[in-house]
């Protein structure tokens, strides 16, 4: 029997994703217009039960979210939505943001109405350019075919999008950073609190969620949030998208209900990963982008889906799985993900500036195989103070590779001091 | 450097492209775009900056920020290759040493006839097609030696 679920990605490759007529072929907008009937508060009460937790990758449940922002007085209520995707291995936005754009924008339409919001942003990366120019057209066939813009199906409201570029800024992806950018700022996160649902886009009350999360809401609506909260399991409701990449097999994003598969179902079943490519072993995985936990295969039966993962250490994030093979070394691999911190740290505070800079100088020493005992001590402290003191969550997650690897692989950090790694250096094959 | 545009058409082009702030990095991938040397030079800068209302300073700042946009020259072709985990682990580094080799110049340098830049970019979420790199907002990916020596034959018959 198929593990794999169509919800999310039901009508992905078989509509025209700028028709509005297949989209409504395939139940588009029928989620719309049953919340246009809707109380407010009903809707609300449906997100809650849903058990949805944010899509992005920082899982805040969406449905509190939505009533904290409700409960909140000021006008007007801005809806944001977060389509910066820079988590490295995460591709699963862009299969929604492409092929099925108008589940999207759906989504922020009934939760504009529930604010009563006249303008909704989509801030896209600048790297998918092509994909802003055709989102575009999506909009304009939804403003002609009478489902955006003034008095959306009859109904008296009205509701805008705009769409908004990014220009290569992972900490854009940190829903304040990201508001700061719309604002033709810097993208560097703000000072919190005031929370963003209080003063967030031009200081007024905001609501961000990310594209999955938007797609999401005509589900719930369709469906009734207890229904899509029974497609995942306790607390964490809905199907996933998840984006599987790195050494296995298949390399797409593919759905599951959270809970209803385990690591090892996404990595080896042939709907899935399909295993390890070229034959090699499993070495280790990555979950939720370069700020996620690395998982090993002692971990593979764990369930996918928040609290079963947790107890392991691990999480969804934004639903990354870059798989590894044999052939990969940790330290080489975490130089790898330091060096893309270093890169994308704003600068703006020094745990996370400095720090980055620091683990990677200690980890060039473990690769090198000229660090000693003190400097287990010394990245563990590093990682603590950046997890514990960096502004933004930038800097406190970039060390969660690292800690779970110096959980789970001590040895081989050890292995790296003797200058003993079978990747690093091969006794009788050339060095890399 | 857009010398080949006279200011009222480079205003033209952030009046194409919706002449607000919202819309800036918007605008300014566009001129870049524009730009046969892939970059925001300072007289472009200044232009956009007081047409929607920013300083100048503030303008350097976000000129700056955002690793998209570039305010040196760079060649015509700028190649950039992602060197993110993913792709690196769909060994990215043999892409690099081709480029390297190809075009006889290292990471981050323009050859002397100024058509091609080497670059890094982070993930540009093309992961199921690595190792990628990007020219001219297209990805390329499932990248051998040969398809790296077909780009850049391509691009310089163009």
């Amino acid at each position: 029997m198929s593990k794999s679920l169509s919800l999310l990605s039901k009508r992905a490759g078989k509509i025209n994703p700028q028709s509005v007529e297949d989209y409504v072929s395939m139940g588009g907008f029928s989620a719309l217009k049953k919340a246009l009937t809707m109380e407010k508060m009903e809707i609300i009460n449906e997100m809650l039960d849903a058990n949805l937790l944010g899509r992005g990758g920082a899982a805040y449940p969406a449905g509190k979210k939505w009533k904290q922002l409700y409960n909140i007085e000021g006008e007007p209520k801005y809806i944001v939505c977060n389509a910066d995707e820079g988590e490295p291995g995460t591709f699963k936005d862009k299969l929604l943001l492409k092929d099925d754009p108008m589940s999207i924008i759906e989504g922020m339409i009934i939760a504009g109405y529930v604010f009563n919001s006249q303008d909704g942003y989509i801030y896209i990366r600048g790297e998918y350019r092509i994909i802003q120019e055709k989102f575009k057209e999506s909009l304009e066939a939804c403003e002609k075919a009478g489902y955006l813009g003034d008095n959306i199906c009859n109904s008296g409201y009205s509701f805008r999008i705009h769409v908004v570029s990014g220009a290569g800024a992972y900490v854009c992806g940190e829903n304040s950073g990201l508001l700061n950018s719309i604002e033709s700022k810097t993208g560097r996160p703000r000072v919190k609190p005031p929370h963003l649902a209080e003063v967030g886009l031009f200081s007024k009350p905001t609501l961000v969620n990310n594209v999955e999360s938007f797609a999401d809401v005509p589900l719930i609506v369709e469906m009734g949030g207890k229904a899509f909260a029974e497609l995942g399991s306790e607390g964490d409701g809905g199907s996933k998208l998840v984006s599987i990449c790195g050494n296995s097999v298949n390399r797409k994003v593919v759905e599951v209900g959270l809970g209803h598969v385990t690591l090892r179902d996404l990595i080896y079943d042939e709907e899935f990963g399909g295993g390890i490519a070229d034959g090699k072993e499993l070495k280790f995985y990555h979950l939720g982008g370069q700020s996620g936990p690395i998982g090993f295969p002692e971990q593979l039966d764990t369930p996918y889906t928040a609290k079963a993962l947790k107890k392991e250490g691990l999480s969804v994030g934004s639903g990354a799985l870059v798989v590894l093979d044999e052939d990969m070394c940790i330290i080489d691999y975490l130089l790898k993900v330091c060096e893309f911190f270093i890169h994308e740290s704003c600068g703006k505070c020094t745990p996370c500036r400095e720090g980055n800079r620091h683990v990677h100088n200690i980890l060039t020493k473990f690769a090198k195989g000229t660090a000693t005992e003190e400097d287990f001590e010394r990245l563990e402290r590093l990682s603590a103070t950046m997890a514990l003191a960096s502004s933004c969550g930038l800097g406190q997650a970039a060390c969660t590779a690292l800690d779970s690897c110096l959980k789970h692989r001590r040895a081989e950090f050890e292995a790296h001091m003797r200058g003993e790694c079978p990747v690093c250096f091969p006794k009788d094959k050339e060095g890399k | 450097m857009l010398k080949h545009f006279s200011d009222e058409e480079i205003l033209a082009v952030v009046e194409e492209n919706g002449a607000c702030k919202e819309n800036l990095l918007a605008i300014l991938l566009k001129l870049q775009d524009l730009s046969p040397q892939n970059y925001i030079d300072e007289r472009t800068a200044n232009l956009v900056a007081d047409r929607v209302g920013l300083s100048h300073v503030q303008m350097y700042d976000i000129l700056t920020f955002y690793a998209m946009l570039e305010t040196k020259p760079r060649g015509k072709y700028v190649i950039e290759v992602c060197n993110s985990a993913p792709c690196y682990a769909s060994k990215s580094d043999r892409v690099v040493a081709v480029l390297e080799k190809e075009l006889g110049i290292k990471v981050g340098e323009t050859t002397p006839d100024g058509l091609f830049s080497v670059q890094y970019m982070p993930c540009n979420g093309y992961c199921d097609i690595g190792p990628v790199i990007r020219v001219q907002g297209r990805t390329h990916g499932n990248l051998t030696e040969e398809k790296i020596k077909e780009i850049i034959q391509n691009l310089r018959n163009a």
